[in-house]
Formats: structure tokens, C-alpha cells, sequence
């Protein structure tokens, strides 16, 4: 009986677990790189669906710049699906959901994407295309690709410098932004007031990490500091130039007080909003993006700012001009049903210059190719022009694509934001420790 | 001597009596296997891979359960975290949730207002809730700490504070308890007035009524209570990550919902929260799978022990 009972479960255990194995693999296939034909269609038809993250206002900036493709070729029809995070993208990819382009707001799926075969290799269209690369930037170029898999192409570029309030730096002596973090900090003391009972009333500059922009990866260009080695583990504990930045921002929190920064940050206004802190004049200098520009005009039009690049570590003042850059990026999905239609919509969105000037003019991003960047059609503000000048900057620096994703980032992140409350000790086993975790995980998602 | 005749058609019909009843079961039992067994199987068995969701999953053994046990920095804190939701928040909820509606039973006049009126934060969506709670708590100009500062009382930093995060959080729960209180509400209506009338005929005094009369008799509604309250809690996510992500300042930017979840200081980052940035947001959905089975496992046992608890206090168990 009991052998009898056993074989009963043993068949629809196993198609069980047959289908369950089923399951977790039906969804994925190895990627690979686009079959281009050997010349590029002549005439193009049919509907290519786009998959893109923006929404509301900046959805329509981009409905605009489709329309404009669709009417070039009267015979498409693109098929928009908008405030799809990547997330969302990942998920409809692997599901073999009808993604023919996928626009997605961060380079850190570069690598998990690239080395999955997620975004198929682009380089057989670029080579019978002739796309000149070279329109782009060194920057630009390294986060579209891994390892030498080029399979994004970039869009529009995030550049990060430093805001200043114009009215505030005059009434306190300054007329020029600082260029060093010593005289950042000498300048923000300076600008600091406090409240009859101590606490924090404006900050000249909000040290914290963690608070608005303040990230590492915005603030490794500032000294030079690399994330990855060759091999893809981590060179954080290794590299100076971490240590050199985390002690600087360690010392000024603890000159103000962990505490009163706390306070002060907790009582923010979201940074998105039109109580964000340098918008209501709460801090007289901020790291941010270029996007910031639209929203002051948008939300507080009569502030009285300048802009700059964000200021060096005090021994590498060779690199001011440069700052963090990153970007939009886009590729064609694997499983894309009509790949030549896909690559037609993402080089138009990607390099045709009216299109770009256009986006960069409704978005407020930075555009990626040369031309774009010298169109006269582009609207440039005095403060935007000095993004762009970051952008065009050698010492201009990113974080590199890894099959981690963000992961190696967070990892930092998390480290140095909880090294904020109380003086440094052990930096250096610190840091040890960050290398770590971040080579624990690679060697977890890429073997050893 | 009788014939074996109507055994035979008793066993045909008893046949026939379990075809019928497996045939109109059927529907839910593929539910099942579909919705619960087959994904069950799948996470188990992905959790031994490494797995992207985008490339086939590689076989790699035990290695996401060591990297879990020995190597993953964040987890213990995630598990933590939630293990004190679990022990404070849903004890908190049920407790409170259980007073208020003692009182109101006892309501005379208006009962319909006061229930509706306790019950009524709990029809609110959560991510409307949780914004809502975190700007009455904001430290600057919030009106929890304007009357605070008015008052000259101390004005804490609440979902800011690494220290207060989680007690927020418990404060939110206790505001949405109408969920759990109107259970207990319909319980309590249900006890019969003759135990209380026996009860008090042999001298039990309100604490001896409710410890003999009232807890035995709703110890199921304690139960459900508890038991689902221990499995929410071990699944947190919305609410902690809502708070997170307004606190933080960072409502509405574009990034990666991923980006802010633990804050203040990963004082709110769950276990399922972990779970969910190590699958979608660094892509590792083989490892995310091993943090799944773990807490099937834990969410397992805790139910069990819970049930073991809730059955010790049943009225069987009382009256023995």
C-alpha cells in the first residue's frame, strides 16, 4: 500500500516540480547581438512599441519628439508606454512582453543589461550605419557600454555642479563661487546663522550624505575617486581619494554638530517641491543636477543664483571644471519584433539632432552629441551653460556599469551615511569592509 | 447469510460521493497548485541558482544560503527590524484595537458615530495614510510638533529619528486599527450575556468575567487577529517604504524606488524590503529567492508557535 500510495504522489509531484523548473526557466533565453540587414530599409513600416519612464509634462516633451518620428515615416506607428521605471522594463523584457525600444532613467542597468543580452548589441546597426561615436563624450561613452558590449545608446546626460545663491554670497563678501571644499567650508561658515537656541536657522552648505543630492557617486569626481578596478572589484578601500573625501565631509559635520544637522535636514522641504531648501533660500549652496534650472524657473523664478562646477578636494584642483555625469539611456529589447524599426526610432531619438535639441529643451537635460550641443536651436541660460561645459569637461566622471547594478553604490552609500553621527575611527577597516561586501556580492551574482 | 451486494454499491457510491466532491474541488485545487504550490516550488529550487531574470539560472548550490548567513551585511538588520514590528507593533495593534472596542460596547449613546469614527482611517489607502502621518509629524512645522513646541515639550524628529522611526510607524498602526477593532467589535457583541449572568452568580468580579468569560470565548478572533497581524508583519513593506521615501525628502524624484528604503539610517528597511532591493534592484532574483524561502520557513513557525499559543487559551483548553 505505502509503495503504491508513494508512486500516487510521486506523478503529480513530479510534473510538479517538471513544470515548477519549467517555469523559472520558460523566461529567459541568452541574449545576443541585433541581426542587422546589410543595408538599412529604404522605406519604414509597421508599429514599434517604446517603453519609457518619464510621465506628465516630461511624457509629453517626449510624445512630442515620437510624433515628430512618426512623421517623418508616415507608414510607423509607435506604440508609447509611459512610467515604466526599470523595473517595470526588466520584468516585461524577461516576460517576452512586446518591448521593441526601452528608455530607462539610469546607467546602472548598463551592465546587467549589456551581459544578459537584455539590450542586444547595437554595434552590427552603429558599423552599417556609420554612427560616429565620437560625437559623444569619453564620459558618455564608457556608461552606454560593458565591457565592450555596446548595447545603449545615450540620450540625454544628468551633469551635477554646484548652485549658488547669489543674493546670499554678496550680502556675506563673496562674489565668486568657491573652487576648493576648504573654501566651500570656509564660505558656508560664513553663511551659517543659527536660532537663539542653538539650532541650525540657514546653512551656508548641508554637508550631510544622504540629504537632497549629496551622494558619493555625486561627489567621487570632486577628488578623482574610482569605484571599480579592472577586474570589476571594488577599488574603494584602496583609493585614497575616498578616505581624502570622507574625512573632509566627517570633520565639517562634526564641526557644526551631527545633531543640529539632523534637525535641520529633517525639517526640509521635499526636494522636488517648491520648498526645496535652496529655492527658499534655507541653504545658500547646493550640489544638483541641471534639471534644478527648469525647476527654479518654474517654482521660484525671481531667486537670484549662479551656478559652477562643484569645488575639488584641495589637492586636486587640476579636476575642477569636470563633475558627475550620467544619464537617460535606451537600447532595443531582446525579442523585439521588428529590430530594424526599433533601431530606426532609437538612432532618431539618440543622435538626430532636432530631436535632441528638443527634448534637452523641454526636459532640461543636457544632450549628448556635438551637434545638439552646438545647435543654435538649444536653449541655454547662463546657469545651464554651465552644465554643458561640465559635461564637455576631461575631469567630467561616472559610475561604471557593473553587473551589480546600483548594488556596489548602495553599498558605499549605506557605509559612509552611517559614518556621519560620530567622529572617524577605523577608516581604513571601514572601507576594508565595503570591499568586501561589494566583491561578496559580484562573486554571488558573477561567480568567482 | 447476507449478500455482499450492498457493500459493493455502498463502496461505488462512496466512489462516486469523493468523484463528485474532488470534481468540485477542482477549480480551487488547481488555484492552488497554479497560484501557491508551483511558485513555492519555483523559489524554492531558483534559490539554489544564480538567477537575473534575464539570463537561464545557474545551478550554484548552497551558495546564496552562505552568502545569507555569513556574508550578506544587511540582512540581520532587515530581519530585525521586522522582528520588531512583529513583537511590537502587532501585540500594540490587537491590544489596542481589543480596548477600543470594549469601550464602544459599552457605548450607550451615538455607538454608530464612535464606530464609524474609529473605523473609519482604516478605509484610507495606505500610501495616502502613511503621507498624510508623516507630514502631521514633520519635525519643521508639522502640527503634532507645533503644539508640542507651544506646549514647551521636547519636539522629537520622529520619522527622521533612527530611535523613533519604527514607534512612528506603531503610532500609524494604532491610528488604522479599525480593520482589526471591528472584528473584535462583532466578537465581543457575540459573547453570551448568560455566561457573564453565571459568572457573576458564582462572585466573579470585571477582571474574573473577562479572564474566565470573555478571552476564552473570542480566542479564535485573538487568533485570526494575530495570526494574520504576524504574517503582515513579516511581509512590512508599503508603509515603512512610504515613510521612507517622504521622510527622506525625496517624494516624487526619479530615481529608483530602491534608493530610500531604510531611511533614516536603514531604521525602517524590512526583510521584505531587502528582499525586494537584492531581486529588482541589484538584480540577483536567485539570492532574493533564498531570502523568500527563509522567511516562508520563519512565517511558518511563527504561525505555528502562534496557533500552539492562541490554542492553549481556547475554551476547551479553559474549561479543562
Amino acid at each position: 500500500m505505502r509503495s503504491v500510495r508513494r508512486h500516487r504522489l510521486a506523478l503529480p509531484a513530479a510534473s510538479v516540480l517538471v513544470a515548477a523548473l519549467g517555469l523559472a526557466g520558460c523566461s529567459t533565453s541568452s541574449g545576443g547581438s541585433g541581426t542587422a540587414a546589410s543595408a538599412a530599409p529604404t522605406h519604414l513600416s509597421g508599429t514599434v512599441s517604446l517603453w519609457h519612464f518619464f510621465t506628465d509634462r516630461e511624457a509629453d516633451v517626449v510624445q512630442q519628439a515620437v510624433d515628430s518620428f512618426e512623421k517623418a515615416n508616415p507608414d510607423v506607428t509607435v506604440d508609447v508606454h509611459s512610467g515604466q521605471d526599470d523595473e517595470k522594463l526588466q520584468k516585461a523584457i524577461s516576460a517576452g512582453d512586446n518591448v521593441d525600444v526601452g528608455i530607462s532613467y539610469s546607467t546602472d542597468i548598463v551592465g546587467n543589461f549589456c551581459s544578459t543580452g537584455a539590450f542586444l548589441d547595437l554595434t552590427p546597426y552603429l558599423t552599417r550605419d556609420k554612427v560616429d561615436l565620437s560625437q559623444f563624450s569619453d564620459t558618455v561613452r564608457s556608461y552606454t557600454e560593458f565591457k565592450g558590449t555596446r548595447c545603449t545608446m545615450p540620450l540625454l546626460q544628468d551633469v551635477y555642479g554646484l548652485y549658488y545663491n547669489k543674493a546670499l554670497l554678496s550680502a556675506a563678501g563673496y562674489s565668486a563661487p568657491p573652487k576648493t571644499l576648504s573654501e566651500l567650508e570656509a564660505m558656508a561658515d560664513k553663511l551659517t546663522t543659527f536660532n537663539a537656541d542653538g539650532s541650525i536657522a540657514t546653512l551656508g552648505f548641508n554637508p550631510l550624505q544622504g540629504w537632497y543630492e549629496n551622494a558619493s557617486s555625486h561627489y567621487g569626481p570632486a577628488a578623482g575617486a574610482t569605484w571599480l578596478k579592472d577586474d570589476g572589484t571594488s577599488a574603494i578601500g584602496t583609493d585614497p581619494a575616498w578616505a581624502e573625501l570622507i574625512e573632509w565631509q566627517n570633520a565639517y559635520v562634526q564641526k557644526i554638530g551631527y545633531d543640529k544637522l539632523k534637525a535641520f535636514s529633517a525639517a526640509s522641504g521635499q526636494e522636488f517641491s517648491a520648498d526645496n531648501d535652496f529655492q527658499t533660500g534655507r541653504v545658500a549652496m547646493n550640489l544638483d543636477g541641471e534639471y534644478r534650472t527648469a525647476f527654479i524657473a518654474d517654482q521660484a523664478p525671481t531667486l537670484d543664483y549662479g551656478t559652477a562646477p562643484f569645488p575639488t578636494a584641495d589637492d586636486h584642483t587640476d579636476l575642477y571644471g569636470g563633475g558627475y555625469v550620467t544619464g537617460n539611456i535606451a537600447g532595443i529589447a531582446k525579442g523585439s519584433k521588428n529590430p530594424e524599426l526599433a533601431w530606426a526610432l532609437l538612432k532618431y531619438l539618440t543622435t538626430d539632432t532636432d530631436a535632441l535639441v528638443a527634448l534637452s529643451n523641454g526636459l532640461k537635460n543636457a544632450p549628448t552629441t556635438t551637434a545638439a550641443l552646438q545647435s543654435p536651436n538649444l536653449q541655454v541660460s547662463a546657469q545651464f551653460k554651465t552644465f554643458l561645459d561640465i559635461a564637455a569637461s576631461p575631469h567630467a566622471a561616472t559610475t561604471p556599469a557593473s553587473p551589480l547594478g546600483s548594488g556596489y553604490q548602495t553599498a558605499f552609500q549605506d557605509f559612509w551615511t552611517g559614518t556621519q553621527s560620530a567622529p572617524l575611527t577605523d577608516l581604513a577597516s571601514g572601507l576594508a569592509g565595503v570591499d568586501k561586501d561589494i566583491d561578496n556580492q559580484l562573486s554571488l551574482v558573477a561567480g568567482p | 447469510m447476507t449478500s455482499p451486494q450492498p457493500v459493493l454499491r455502498l463502496g461505488a457510491l462512496e466512489r462516486g460521493r469523493r468523484r463528485a466532491a474532488l470534481a468540485m474541488l477542482s477549480p480551487t485545487l488547481a488555484g492552488l497548485v497554479v497560484f501557491f504550490v508551483l511558485p513555492l516550488l519555483a523559489t524554492i529550487l531558483l534559490s539554489f541558482t544564480r538567477y537575473n531574470l534575464l539570463s537561464p539560472p545557474q545551478w550554484i548550490g548552497l551558495r546564496n544560503y552562505q552568502y545569507l548567513f555569513t556574508q550578506d551585511p544587511k540582512v540581520w538588520t532587515s530581519a530585525g527590524n521586522t522582528l520588531w514590528f512583529v513583537v511590537v507593533l502587532v501585540p500594540v495593534r490587537v491590544l489596542t484595537a481589543m480596548g477600543v472596542a470594549a469601550l464602544l460596547i459599552r457605548v450607550r449613546r451615538g455607538s454608530g458615530f464612535w464606530r464609524t469614527v474609529f473605523y473609519l482611517p482604516a478605509l484610507v489607502p495606505p500610501v495616502a495614510s502613511v503621507v498624510a502621518f508623516v507630514f502631521l509629524f514633520t519635525p519643521g512645522g508639522g502640527p503634532v510638533n507645533t503644539v508640542l513646541g507651544a506646549l514647551g515639550l521636547p519636539q522629537p524628529l520622529w520619522f527622521n529619528d533612527p530611535q523613533l522611526a519604527k514607534p512612528s510607524l506603531v503610532l500609524l498602526g494604532i491610528w488604522v486599527m479599525g480593520d482589526v477593532m471591528v472584528i473584535f467589535l462583532a466578537a465581543l457583541l457575540d459573547v453570551p450575556r448568560e455566561l457573564y449572568e453565571a459568572a457573576e452568580l458564582d462572585g466573579a468580579g470585571p477582571v474574573a468575567k473577562t479572564w474566565y468569560v470573555t478571552l476564552p470565548t473570542i480566542a479564535p478572533v485573538i487568533g485570526f487577529a494575530a495570526i494574520t497581524g504576524v504574517i503582515a508583519a513579516l511581509q512590512y513593506f508599503t508603509e515603512a517604504a512610504v515613510a521612507s521615501t517622504v521622510a527622506s525628502g525625496k517624494a516624487g524624484a526619479g530615481s529608483s524606488a530602491t534608493d530610500v528604503l531604510g531611511y533614516p539610517d536603514n531604521a525602517l528597511l524590512t526583510y521584505a524590503q531587502w528582499l525586494y532591493v537584492r531581486g529588482f534592484g541589484s538584480y540577483q532574483l536567485g539570492y532574493a529567492s533564498a531570502l523568500a524561502v527563509l522567511l516562508f520557513v520563519v512565517a511558518a513557525a511563527a504561525v505555528t508557535f502562534t496557533l500552539r499559543k492562541v490554542k492553549a487559551f481556547s475554551p476547551e483548553e479553559a474549561m479543562s
